[in-house]
This record gives structure tokens, sequence and C-alpha cells, in this order.
């Protein structure tokens, strides 16, 4: 079993600062949006180097997403920012609309996903976002895992035609992946190969999946721990070729059981090799304030939590 | 004025005459086309089509510096235009097709199956001359802003032109556009509102007095033109009077006064026929009252 380690923790949104940064200088049809919220979204970088590529929209995301649009026409590729609750809910319309169905080259990038927002609550804490964007047809849906995954994303996005859901979010998470990773939009990363069950989870929840399969490990179980940032489209042979050796999985998400990576993987695996599968995921319900830490340990989403349902799957095959 | 300068003129105002008069015999075609279209799908919106016939045919024979034999999507270094209220897709369509974005025959087309023309306006089909699906209502404007922040990116100092109803501008969207456009100093967009005083409900009056429009938008910080939307010569003469305007700091709009169903008598001054087709009957008797200019599709 592979062991993984960081020298330090940072947050994913800083990732995809210093990813849009590193866009605006190598790219000068990349342009960023913003409602407000620049600070937040790390765009200050790029908007103090490149002023004329960056364009304060004010809090008005709904015109913000057909700027965007019309950005995308004109040639530019355009990077909105704003919170995953913003940048999806509100603007659902607008992005199906003027986006998706229009089939238009905007990154919507949205930070402060998930419970991990914090003590805001849960106005600002959206949990169906993966599933909102999920079905649009055509919209990628990508959720990586940290600051270094995230500034690769961010990169890669820019050389995918089309619209794409970048989600990431506000606390400093162990930044464990490599500096210099290649990022391929729907390729799953396998962090630990293992024979009794799959861990697949995506953003945050990653390296809380790996720490679980630490603890497991030391329980004589052998985990398979899949890093799936690419929610839409789905690695469905990674995920088969897992769940054909262990025969049963564990999803984790910081989303809704519906909707999100837990549904994306079922359909998967119920079209191919249904085998038992555990959700890691908030239960229907929405959040509250509190620290992060706080919030992941009352909904659901802690190492032991991945833990437990590794154990309650395998007691299903 | 020397002889010479008197000559050009002379030709100018022959060549403008000459595009006056081939849009005033685009019209009764346009109408002709809007009804049949409808009519054989017993399905679409003719009253704003009608509407706005004399305005889109003149925007894109006469006003609009364009290449419709070359289209593009990014609408580089030629004007471009939005329809954001894209339920009156008709009267698009049959304007893109007269003015050579895709064969006339495919407005036989409208709403079937597999077609192209989509019930409200898509891209999703590869249409040439959408550049966006219309029809939730409210989008056309910031939209036609971002084209205009690439334009002024791109160095092209060619016109964003779209179309919005009154209806359409009790969407909240169109304000945030509004707000924007007057704050950023977007001034090579010309919005144009269709005020015809009519939506599906009733008037506009009484589904949502909103009371008149141009303090409105002038509060806004856009200038603020009208014309009656149903007279070519009108059209043609304030939409260069808008192009004018443009390019000083302020966004520009024209509060376009039409008659929802103009040309056809008995759609004009009700809001009835704003999303329902003629019967066979009825359709004859629109035709009657239109001429095919250009030939039927």
């Amino acid at each position: 079993m592979k062991k993984y380690t960081y020298t330090e923790k940072k947050d994913t949104r800083s990732g995809f600062g210093a990813g849009l940064s590193q866009l605006g200088k190598e790219n000068e049809n990349v342009v960023a949006l913003c409602a407000d919220l620049t600070g937040s979204l790390k765009m200050d970088a790029f908007a103090k180097d490149h002023p004329e590529r960056f364009i304060q929209v004010g809090i008005a995301e709904a015109n913000m997403m057909g700027i965007a649009a019309g950005l995308a026409i004109g040639g530019k590729i355009p990077f909105t920012g704003t919170f995953a609750n913003f940048s999806t809910g509100r603007v659902y319309d607008q992005i199906r609309q003027s986006i998706a169905y229009s089939d238009k080259n905007v990154k919507i990038c949205a930070s402060h996903a998930g419970l991990t927002l914090g003590e805001d609550g849960a106005t600002h804490q959206i949990l169906e976002d993966i599933g909102l964007m999920r079905m649009l047809p055509g919209m990628v849906v990508i959720n990586p895992c940290d600051f270094n995954q995230t500034k690769a994303a961010t990169i890669a996005i820019a050389k995918h035609h089309g619209p794409v859901y970048l989600r990431f979010g506000r606390p400093s998470v162990p930044n464990f992946t490599p500096a210099d990773q290649h990022f391929e939009i729907g390729k799953a990363v396998l962090l630990n190969e293992g024979t009794d069950v799959t861990i697949i989870a995506t953003g945050h929840l990653v390296w809380k999946a790996i720490e679980a399969g630490e603890q497991l490990a030391a329980k004589g179980i052998s985990a398979e721990i899949i890093n799936i940032h690419t929610i839409k489209p789905i690695d469905e042979e990674a995920i088969l070729n897992s769940v054909a050796k262990t025969k049963c999985v564990v999803t984790c998400e910081e989303h809704n059981r519906f909707g999100g990576l837990g549904d994306a993987v079922a359909q998967v695996i119920i079209k191919n090799n249904p085998v038992p599968q555990e959700y890691v995921a908030v239960n229907d319900s929405f959040g509250e304030s509190g620290t992060p830490d706080q919030l992941m340990t009352k909904y659901g989403l802690d190492t032991i939590n991945i833990v437990e349902a590794a154990e309650k799957v395998l007691k299903r095959k | 004025m020397t002889l010479l300068t008197s000559v050009i003129f002379a030709e100018e105002n022959i060549m403008i005459m000459d595009t006056v008069s081939t849009i005033k015999n685009m019209v009764p075609q346009v109408r002709r086309d809007i009804v049949r279209m409808v009519h054989a799908v017993q399905s679409g919106h003719p009253g704003g089509s009608l509407g706005c016939t004399e305005f889109l045919c003149t925007l894109y024979n006469g006003v609009m510096n364009h290449t419709p034999g070359r289209w593009e999507m990014d609408g580089k270094n030629q004007d471009v235009f939005f329809l954001s209220n894209g339920h009156i897709s008709p009267v698009f369509y049959s304007v893109l097709a007269r003015s050579g974005y895709f064969p006339v025959a495919e407005l036989a087309t409208f709403r079937k199956l597999s077609s192209r023309l989509q019930g409200h306006p898509t891209t999703h089909e590869g249409l040439e001359g959408v550049r966006m699906s219309s029809g939730s209502l409210g989008q056309g404007l910031s939209v036609s802003i971002g084209v205009a922040l690439a334009k002024k990116l791109n160095n092209d100092k060619h016109h964003v032109f779209v179309l919005m109803g009154d209806g359409e501008l009790q969407e909240g969207q169109v304000w945030e556009a509004a707000m924007f456009a007057a704050a950023k100093n977007v001034d090579n967009i010309i919005a144009t509102i269709d005020v015809n005083g009519q939506q599906i409900d009733g008037s506009t009056e009484q589904v949502l007095n909103t009371g008149e429009w141009g303090s409105k938008w002038e509060a806004f910080g856009w200038i603020v033109l009208t014309m009656n939307g149903n007279d070519v010569d009108a059209v043609m003469k304030t939409m260069q009077e808008a192009k004018t305007k443009s390019g000083q700091g302020k966004p520009v709009v024209i509060l376009m006064k039409t008659e929802m169903g103009n040309g056809v008598d008995f759609m004009m001054h009700s809001h009835k026929w704003h999303g329902i087709a003629p019967n066979d009957e009825q359709l004859a008797t629109a035709l009657a009252q239109n001429q095919a200019t250009l030939g039927d599709y």
C-alpha cells in the first residue's frame, strides 16, 4: 500500500487562483469574470495582472453567466467565479439556455462548495450542485481534491472546448498530489490498489478516503482507493475494473446523496456489474453553521464514516 | 457643395432609396412566411413576429454590416444581432433566410421534428445566423454585452444589436445587464425594445403596469431613442441615428412602438394572437392582405 504524505495544507480555491493566474499569462483569450468575490475566489492576481481581461460584474450572477456566454461567442475563454451556490442554483436557467444548450465554451468555477464553507450556514452551503450540473447535457463536472490538482484542472479545462463546472472549496486540506501532475479530464486516479473493497472519493473526501484505507489496512482489509476528480464524464473503465476485483464499493462526496458521485457510480455498476454500494454523503438535508471539521463530523463525512461504510458493504458481498 | 460631392450624395440617396424599396418589398413576403409557417404546424407566435417585421427586415438589409454568405459564430469584424425574445422566431427565421443565411425552402421545416428551425431559436442545430438560444426571457441583453466586450477586446469596431420585448423587461436579469452596460461604458451595443404593449395574459398595463420606459433606461445611464417600428423609413433613420450616438461612452436603447400583428388586420389591436395559429380561412385572409413579392417558400 502506497503511503501518502504532505508537507502543507492549502485551500483548493487558491489552486484555482494559481491556475487562473498562469492561464492569464499563457493564453490571451482567457478572460475572468467575478460577482463581487474576487478575494474569496483568489482571482486577485489575475485581476491585477490582466485588468483589461478581468470583468467585475457586481452582485449579478445571472448577468455574469450571460456575459460569459457572449464572450465565448466572441472567441474568448471565460472563467466565471463565485460561490458554488451562486454558480449553479441561482443561475440554473442562464447556464441551461445561454451556456449549455447554446454550447458555449464557458468555465463555471465555483468555490465554497459543500459543508466546509462553514459558519455562513446552509444558505451558502450548496450540496446539490454536482447533481444540478451533471444533469445538463454536455456539461463536464470536475471536483479536484487538493491545491495542486485544482491548479492542474484549471489549466486543463481551458484546453477543453465546451462548458465545464469546476468545483472547489474554502478550507485548507492536505496538498498531496504532485505539483507537476498531468490532469486528464475524465480519467480517474488510482491512489492505492486493493482487493477487498473499492473506495471512490471526490474533492475533499479523497484525503479522508486515503486515511480510511490506512485504518482499514490496520484491520486487515485491503481497500482500493480511487480519486475520481471528474464526475462527468465518469471513468467507467476505472470503476468497473476495480469492482470486478473487489465486488463492492463505497462512494464518498461532500454532497447530498441524491444526484452526486454516488449516483453516477451507481449508474455505471447497475448497468454493467451490480455490486453492493454504500454512500458516504449528506443524508438529504441542508447544512448549518459550524466549523468545517464539526460539520463534516456531524453530517457523517469523516474518515470514520468511510471506514464504517466499507465494513458495512463488505458484509453485503 | 461641389458638383462631385453633389453627385456622390445623389448616388447615396438613390442607394438608400433602393435599399428602402427593397426592404419595403420584402416586408409583405416575410409576413406571408410568418403566417404560413405558423399555420402549417398550428403553433408558434405570429403577433409579435408581425409587429417586428419592418424592424428586422430593415435591420438586416439596411442597417447591419454583415456577411450572410460567410457566416461565422464569432461574428468578428461584422455587426451581429441577438434575438432575446426568442418566441418571435418566425420573423427571425424568415428574415435570416430572405437575407441569405440559409435556404428559404427550409422555412417549411419550422417546428417540425429534426428541424434546425426549432420553436425557439437554438445554436444546437447549427442554423446559420443564430448565435445563442433564446426563449427563456431576459437573457439576451447579457449575452449581447458579452459579445460587445469581446469586440472591444478584439478591437473590432462593429455593433451588437439586440431585440427584447416590453413584457420581457419584467425579467430582473435585464436590469442587471442594463446596470452593467452603463457602468462599464459598453457603448457598442444598440438595444431595441419592442413596445407593443401586449403579453400573454393581456396588455402590459394590465399584467404589470410599469409606467413609461424611457425615464427608467435614462436613469440607468442609457441613451434613449424612440421610433415607430412599423415604419421602414423611421426605422432606417433612427437606427442610423443610434449608430452615430454609439461609441460615446453610453449604451443606446431604442423604444420601438409597434402594433402586434401588424399587417394582418384581424391580428392587430389585441394580445390574443401572441401565441396562436390562424386556421385555413384566417390564413387565406392574412395572405390576401400581403402579396407574394419574392415568391413563397
